[in-house]
């Protein structure tokens, strides 16, 4: 056989992409999306508190803030999550028993909650004082000035920034197979990587990764397609004045038009 | 605007200091508006005049001094429950753009006021209808005219019945044509008996409507009086240079 068949088949076998990909649907998909999106919630619930607790004027909250920060964004994220989910072991078993996954859930969340923070934080510092003045003026604590005003706006206009977070996330949820997960845990990497393994074969590897692109390019479309409504703004819609919950529920549309 | 003015009450600021570092910005400043009077402060860019407003509602705590409403102390209430009794407005709005017209209006009396969505969207467009932007109460901010912004914020301070109101150059920022109408809005208020203290360039309304005229000049009120005074028999030479460049 000549060398480029060989290459050829190496990677476009289509039956065995044929033959991995059910279980790269039902298996893999799922997980993938379970880890991504279960941490990319719970990393922003704690960037959030971290980008608050940065441009706090406690030391006592800026201070841990910022180290967490750096350590966690700069540490491998192998290192990190092999790091918790090996050292925290014995206390998840104690907790939820011997299964890995939450653990790598944890892990992946505090690695993007150091990212979220940051990213968070820029956005809320990038709010006008004006703004809060307007706010306190109107008699708003700080702290409802800030929950209700300033940061609504500021993570607003970090959005594309947060959505490739979320692009990160998804990659780098591949890394917990590190952790040792069993049969159904097992997320697109994993299952591409057991059948290259089973079958010398790296055509279910290069499927997997078909399949983390059918996740990641719309995501970075979504990107730009917020950027550019950021940008523009957009004319309000009719609003249906919300019931009741003021700030996370409009999209974003102010525009720097003034 | 009558039901806005029914609790407006005096206005005393005494012996106000303040300074940012070594940056003594006031330095004494007395002020008394009777209730229901309008008194106009005006004076050089840095002379300490929008200072002197933050002072009012403590957006910035003075160093030294007193602030009276109806003739009590407020420096030592809860600064919150202070700044809902003064409204105030900006130069730059400060509207928040995140928002519907109406939801800026209706935010502080539903957090703060406590009242329920009706409640509150009923006041709101009350008021917004007194500024004569009841059509505009579902559109963002960014869509309206600077003097709209302006009208807006107007209500939304009003919203909130305050017994006080201070104006910071609100009418700076617009376009010359939208100018008349914002200070009608303030002329009508100050017709109805609300309590103001107003920063102005504007030395037409400053002349028409202010009970009071003071001209403050490095952090102190160097002359006060009603209009007629200041404006026709200045005493002080800073006090004349400055209305020979502007007038
Ligand atoms: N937050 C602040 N920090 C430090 N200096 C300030 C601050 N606000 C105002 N100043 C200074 O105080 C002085 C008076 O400002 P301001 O009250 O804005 O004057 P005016 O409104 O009369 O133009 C200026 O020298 C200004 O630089
Ligand atoms: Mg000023």
């Amino acid at each position: 056989m000549d060398p480029l068949s060989t290459l050829w088949e190496t990677f476009f076998d289509w039956d065995a992409m044929r033959e991995a990909l059910p279980e790269m649907l039902t298996v893999g998909l799922p997980n993938t999306l379970i880890l991504a999106v279960s941490a990319a919630l719970l990393g922003s619930v704690l960037g959030l508190l971290l980008a608050v607790a940065g441009i706090s004027r406690s030391r006592w909250l800026r201070w841990p803030a910022r180290v967490y920060t750096d350590v966690f964004r700069g540490l491998p994220a192998a290192a990190t999550i092999l790091l918790i989910g090996v050292g925290l072991a014995p206390l998840g078993m104690q907790v939820w028993g011997p299964d890995p996954y939450p653990l790598g859930i944890l892990a992946l969340s505090l690695i993007a909650a150091a990212y979220i923070g940051e990213i968070f934080r820029s956005g809320i510092q990038s709010v006008e004082a004006a703004q809060l003045e307007g706010a306190r003026a109107l008699g708003f604590s700080w702290a409802d000035a800030m929950r209700l005003v300033i940061i609504p706006q500021g993570i607003r206009r970090v959005l594309p920034a947060w959505v490739n977070q979320l692009i990160a996330l998804i990659k780098d949820s591949s890394l917990v197979y590190f952790l040792g997960l069993v049969a159904s845990q097992r997320e697109l990497f994993r299952i591409g990587q057991d059948y290259a393994a089973t079958t010398g074969n790296e055509s279910a590897l290069l499927l997997a990764g078909l399949c983390y692109l059918a996740l990641t390019v719309p995501l970075t479309h979504v990107v730009n397609w917020i950027d550019r409504r950021l940008r523009n703004g957009r004319p309000a819609t009719a609003s249906t004045e919300e019931d009741d919950d003021d700030t996370a529920s409009y999209a974003a549309t102010e525009g720097d038009r003034r | 605007m009558t039901s806005a003015t029914t609790t407006s009450v005096s206005l005393d600021v005494r012996d106000v200091h303040l300074a940012f570092g070594p940056n003594r910005v006031l330095r004494g400043v007395d002020l008394s508006v009777p209730r229901g009077a309008t008194a106009c402060v005006i004076g050089p860019s840095g002379s300490g005049k929008s200072t002197l407003l933050r002072t009012i509602n403590r957006l910035i705590e003075p160093d030294r001094g007193d602030v009276l409403l109806d003739g009590r102390s407020v420096l030592g209430d809860d600064p919150d429950a202070l700044r809902q009794r003064v409204g105030m407005v900006f130069q730059q709005f400060n509207l928040f753009p995140h928002m519907s017209v109406l939801r800026n209006v209706t935010l502080a009396l539903r957090r703060l006021r406590k009242l329920d969505a009706d409640e509150a969207e009923t006041v709101a467009r009350a008021q917004l209808e007194l500024v004569g932007l009841a059509g505009k109460a579902n559109s963002r901010p960014a869509q309206l005219s600077g003097g709209q912004q302006q009208r807006v914020a107007i209500a939304r301070a009003l919203a909130l019945r305050p017994e006080v109101m201070l104006f910071d150059e609100a009418t700076s920022a617009l376009d010359p044509e939208l100018v008349k109408g914002v200070l009608g809005v303030m002329a009508d208020l100050s017709a109805a008996g609300m309590t103001m203290v107003v920063v102005t360039h504007e030395m037409g309304f400053a002349r028409q409507v202010a009970d009071t005229v003071a001209f403050m000049d490095r952090g102190v009120v160097l002359e006060a009086g009603p209009p007629e005074a200041i404006f026709e028999r200045a005493e002080h030479p800073r006090l004349r240079r400055f209305l020979d460049q502007v007038l």
